[in-house]
């Protein structure tokens, strides 16, 4: 039977595809983040609301994942970590993963500001601004300070959930922002001492690149330093609790200790036992940012029962 | 007259198109529950049926 193909030979995109544009393992973490900021406020959001919210947030997310993909498309097909990323890879094209970008970029602000309130709506508006245009297409070309501002984008999550619960933004959800913004810069540097991408061919200054690999390590020591006191602060709030304040001092002591050592290292250490430190505090930077979190969870569970808290 | 057979295109987007059914099923059953909260938690939402009503006006001595 004679048949008609539409396309002969070239990749087609699957559903799967298409969930890929979305960065679904950045959004695992801005559910968790976004939950914990909206079940930790002092106002209990019914159920559904509370879900709708949860959704839409991280569709806002994944909607600047979109964008971000189609703008990055040509440092990503450069990269070896990013090559087979739906658009470098040519299932979808750039002006499928533009458009999804922007129809669900206007599907999740709307959506969320008819399920919580406006203010909320507009951060999250806000934070698809702000990682779109303001990172991906500003300053992540432009600074090796990228990683600081991109890790700006990702810190808004917990802060919108808290906001959808209470309607407006307060020491808690600042601190919870600058747990996460402080953390980033950190974590993904330790990233970049060892996975070694081609960063200069793509374009994008890399701190590593820019000021060298020793700069670097002093960078993921101050930052590791820094966010000690953050930390510590947000556990004295009223979102935090001698539990918290505990997981937060041990976590903090445990990750500046991490930075040190990457510190005191120099490269010649680091390739003889395979970046093994570097890649222990990588590792340790994505449970020191769960257990902070989670501790503030578990912290408002202890609440309802009159142990946890202040 | 006999249906044609389905174009090769539905078999081979066949996931796609579930994807996107399935999606679009669960927004609508969202919105409706988000409806349904909303509205059986009867934020004030009565107004005048053409006739002014002094029942629904707000109280002067209470603030909103």
């Amino acid at each position: 039977m004679a048949e008609i193909r539409v396309f002969d030979g070239a990749p087609e995109a699957g559903f799967g595809d298409y969930v890929a544009l979305l960065k679904p393992r950045v959004m695992s973490l801005v559910v968790f983040t976004a939950l914990v900021g909206l079940l930790v406020a002092p106002v209990r959001l019914h159920p559904v609301e509370a879900f709708a919210a949860i959704l839409f947030i991280a569709l806002g997310a994944g909607a600047a994942g979109a964008l971000n993909m189609w703008w990055d498309a040509d440092i990503d097909a450069v990269m070896k970590r990013t090559k087979a990323r739906p658009v470098p890879s040519g299932r979808v094209t750039g002006d499928e993963a533009l458009a999804i970008g922007l129809a669900l970029s206007g599907v999740s602000v709307v959506m969320l500001g008819l399920a919580t309130n406006l203010a909320a709506a507009g951060l999250l508006a806000f934070t698809i601004f702000f990682y779109a245009v303001v990172y991906s297409m500003g300053l992540k070309r432009l600074t090796p300070q990228n990683i600081v501002i991109g890790g700006a984008a990702g810190a808004f999550p917990p802060m919108i959930g808290w906001v959808c619960a209470t309607g407006s933004v307060s020491i808690e959800a600042v601190l919870m922002f600058a747990v996460i913004f402080m953390w980033t810069p950190p974590h993904f540097w330790a990233l970049a001492l060892f996975m070694k991408e081609d960063y200069h061919t793509a374009g994008v200054p890399m701190l590593t690149v820019t000021h060298g690999r020793k700069a670097t390590r002093a960078h993921v020591l101050a930052y590791a330093l820094l966010l000690a006191p953050v930390a510590i602060w947000a556990a004295a709030t009223s979102i935090g609790g001698p539990f918290s304040m505990a997981v937060s001092l041990a976590l903090s002591v445990w990750f500046a200790k991490g930075g040190y050592d990457i510190w005191r290292r120099d490269e010649i250490l680091a390739e003889a036992d395979k970046y093994a430190v570097e890649k222990a505090f990588f590792r340790f930077s994505l449970l020191y940012l769960f257990g902070i979190f989670a501790a503030y969870l578990i912290e408002a569970g202890l609440k309802a029962y009159g142990l946890g808290g202040w | 007259m006999a249906f044609r057979p389905p174009h090769e295109i539905h078999a081979r987007r066949f996931g796609r198109n579930l994807g996107v059914a399935l999606l679009l099923a669960g927004f609508v059953a969202l919105v409706f529950a988000l409806t349904v909260v909303k509205v059986t938690r009867g934020d004030p939402m009565k107004g005048y049926d053409h006739v002014v009503e002094p029942a629904l006006l707000p109280d002067p001595g209470k603030t909103p």
